[in-house]
């Protein structure tokens, strides 16, 4: 079984987890509404523990390294997390965009998963299909309201849509070892993932009479797959490990 | 000691071993044991988390070390069993009760893939109306949902449901 390419994509998987959980945990006392600020903090536990959960199991069946220590004493250009979960968490509708377009993308990947021929990442794939379901039913319900009432609220979502739909895309880069995956049954591959999603969001997306921007006429945001990355990740990273790297032997 | 009293002896104090976030449910009552054994003079007890990213788990972990080991005297080794996942259904009837008794409405019963109107409609703990709504399916831990009963203009939190 090809090992490094399982490895390659349970860090991005988990990188996306663990960087946007930071991100959507800077809501928390900013929230727009108490409701809010609630549900992007309990979303960003989520993340971080699912984040844990992937970073154990490059530990416990891949040879890889403490969770902890491969969470926050990476260089950037080690981190394989996309450029959508990088960018600043910016206006509650940018944020509550990239949510929608990040879980909806999640939940094709993890209900693949429910057919893995990686143990544990189907055993993975069967606790966190639940969980997701709340972050897309929360998603889903504020997209619709804040489109249905229009003016305003309606073209801010239209304009978030615009900025983060090409980011969204970058999250289905294709990976150089994906076809070794594929024919291992470990996943069905990027390609596949994002045709799904397309499916899925779309359905969301005329509900709320949003204009889905054209595929194929836009550029996917590539490159933080193999470690090329936004100038906003590095001054995260650096938030993130301040703490540990002030002793990194210290015990918690 | 047989091994039958000890393990009775260990689901007895698995009762007092209460969840530090629904301090009326033991871990038993919320279905997280998934298993106890007695293997080479060691009990070994698996368990399963409601919600991954759960923070108490490694409070839990302890606090059932802590209680089967003062039970029997034996070392004591608590694992999260993989192969499981919790889902609500392994919540008793009396588990139930003693969440709606505690002003948390429990979680619905339901078949396949959770949507939202399941969430709709929740009876409230306070006074039993279902003229409610979902005002969060977020609330202050992970594994609860926040409501608002149009009845009895109370606030309520329910545990959620998990397929």
């Amino acid at each position: 079984m090809n090992q490094q390419a399982i490895s390659d994509l349970i860090t991005k998987m988990a990188d996306d987890e663990l960087i946007l959980g930071h991100r959507n945990s800077e809501w928390t006392g900013l929230g727009p509404i108490m409701e809010e600020d609630i549900a992007f903090s309990s979303m960003a536990q989520d993340q971080i523990g699912h984040a844990l959960a992937l970073y154990r199991i490059l530990q416990e069946h891949l040879g890889g390294t403490d969770p902890d220590r491969f969470a926050f004493l990476r260089p950037a250009s080690e981190f394989k997390c996309c450029h959508l979960v990088e960018m600043p968490i910016g206006t509650y509708d940018f944020s509550l965009m990239r949510h929608f377009l990040f879980d909806h993308a999640e939940a094709v990947r993890y209900e693949s998963l429910l057919q893995s021929g990686f143990a544990p990442l189907q055993q993975l794939a069967r606790k966190l299909k639940g969980e997701l379901k709340y972050h897309t039913l929360h998603a889903d319900a504020w997209i619709l309201q804040l489109c249905r009432a229009g003016g305003e609220s309606y073209n801010r979502m239209q304009a978030a849509l615009d900025t983060c739909f090409p980011l969204a895309c970058g999250i289905f880069e294709p990976g150089a070892a994906e076809q070794a995956l594929m024919d291992a049954g470990i996943y069905p591959g990027e390609q596949a993932l994002y045709e799904r999603w397309l499916h899925n969001i779309y359905l969301v997306l005329v509900k709320a009479s949003l204009n889905m921007p054209d595929p194929a006429a836009i550029t996917p945001a590539y490159g933080g797959r193999s470690g090329q990355h936004t100038p906003h990740l590095q001054p995260l990273l650096e938030e993130m490990g301040a703490v540990l790297r002030l002793d990194p032997a210290a015990s918690w | 000691m047989t091994a039958e009293n000890t393990i009775a002896n260990i689901y007895t104090a698995l009762e007092q071993v209460m969840d530090p976030e629904i301090p009326v449910l033991s871990v038993l009552d919320l279905g997280m044991i998934t298993a106890v054994t007695i293997e080479e003079d060691t009990a070994h007890i698996k368990m399963i988390p409601t919600f991954a990213a759960c923070p108490a788990v490694s409070f839990i972990q302890q606090r059932i070390r802590e209680a089967v080991a003062a039970a029997t005297g034996l070392p004591v080794c608590v694992t999260i069993d993989k192969e499981a996942h919790w889902h609500s259904k392994r919540l008793s009837e009396a588990a139930r009760e003693k969440l709606r008794n505690f002003g948390i409405a429990p979680p619905g019963i339901h078949e396949g893939e959770l949507r939202a109107e399941m969430l709709l409609n929740t009876p409230c703990p306070h006074c039993g109306s279902q003229h409610t709504y979902l005002r969060s399916p977020f609330g202050a831990t992970l594994c609860r949902a926040i409501h608002y009963c149009k009845d009895c203009g109370m606030v309520f939190e329910q545990f959620k449901p998990l397929g």
